[in-house]
């Protein structure tokens, strides 16, 4: 059980962090002064969530790792997340296709985990979801805008979209030992959020005039650790510092 | 991309019962994303409870080169501010 619950908290947090980092890699080359802190407060949301969850899987784990140990010191194949957030950003309009699709999922899921029998699960999406409900709206209006947009805008947010149907699977992702906490209320039964979200994404593209979603071949399976390319690259800018200076403090 | 788009005025409400503030401007593509970016860019730091955003264009402006005529003539009319009453004792904060 406390197993099971390690590895989801994982997931949450790994999610959150992966993501987080990737919004960073936008700080200062974005379209806009304007688009530019928008995606920084988004990633520092993202980042904040990430702390939060991976301190309590630390605390869960009960080996002594806090979030800052488990964000810096695993390696790839014991991060959790989604293969979708570790997906380069792209250009924006792939970054915001990427976006809309996670802040959806993760809306859906949020909802739901502040009801989680598990108080601290419950506290820590209290406080993320109004901060998700902002993400998911904000990307929204950015799909629908490039959508609907210039034939270039239009053409990008296509590509940008092709090449996510492909880890949606991956994201909703639970085994039998997690649909078990689920039962008992702790996690949520993501495959119960799969309609609304699927709903969802469906209306977004239909007002942004982009064609519905592809039934593709899906990618497995970031949730047990097996990741793209793309997430060692990722790791190795952001853990290199702290892996290089373990003892640091600042 | 920013350059194409137009120019915002962005006002805040710090709290309930104070009026808006004019605190600076965004561009963005429309009213539903200058909201967002104002949001962004002025509410941050908790700075606000209600956001009011106006085309740019949509200000009617006094020319500076009229300051003279508009503005001037007031400094010599102190009589405009009600300084000049005796107030009670009893009459605090005024």
């Amino acid at each position: 059980m406390s197993d099971t619950l390690f590895r989801s908290l994982l997931e949450l947090g790994d999610d959150s962090l992966i993501l987080g980092q990737r919004l960073c890699e936008w700080c200062g080359k974005a379209p806009s002064v304007e688009v530019d802190l928008s995606l920084s407060n988004l990633g520092l949301d993202l980042m904040g969530q990430a702390t939060l969850f991976l301190n309590y899987a630390g605390e869960v784990e009960g080996k002594g790792r806090d979030g800052d140990r488990l964000a810096f010191h695993r390696d790839g194949e014991q991060f959790r997340n989604s293969l979708l957030v570790e997906q380069p950003n792209g250009d924006f309009g792939q970054t915001m296709a990427r976006q809309f699709l996670f802040s959806t999922y993760q809306l859906g899921l949020f909802e739901q985990l502040v009801k989680s029998a598990d108080p601290r699960i419950a506290e820590i999406a209290a406080k993320a979801v109004k901060e998700v409900r902002s993400h998911a709206d904000i990307s929204a209006e950015w799909v629908i805008r490039l959508g609907d947009g210039t034939e270039d805008s239009h053409e990008r947010m296509v590509d940008g979209f092709d090449w996510f149907w492909r880890f949606i699977d991956d994201m909703f992702a639970m085994d039998d030992d997690q649909r078990a906490l689920a039962e008992q209320g702790i996690l949520a039964d993501k495959a119960a959020l799969r309609p609304a979200f699927d709903a969802r994404v469906a209306a977004v593209l239909a007002e942004a005039t982009l064609p519905a979603a592809q039934p593709v071949w899906q990618v497995g399976s970031g949730r047990q650790g097996k990741h793209s390319e793309h997430l060692s690259h990722l790791l190795a800018e952001m853990q290199q510092l702290a892996r290089a200076h373990p003892e640091a403090t600042w | 991309m920013s350059k194409d788009w137009p120019l915002w005025e962005v006002f805040v409400r710090a709290r309930g019962g104070l009026d808006h503030r004019h605190v600076g401007s965004v561009h963005a593509p429309d009213a539903e994303m200058a909201l967002r970016h104002a949001r962004d860019t002025y509410t941050r730091r908790m700075e606000g409870v209600s956001l009011w955003v106006v085309k740019s264009t949509d200000i009617a402006a006094s020319d500076p080169d009229q300051s003279g005529e508009l503005f001037e003539p007031a400094a010599t009319k102190i009589y405009r501010h009600p300084t000049f009453y005796e107030l009670p004792d009893a009459i605090k904060h005024m």
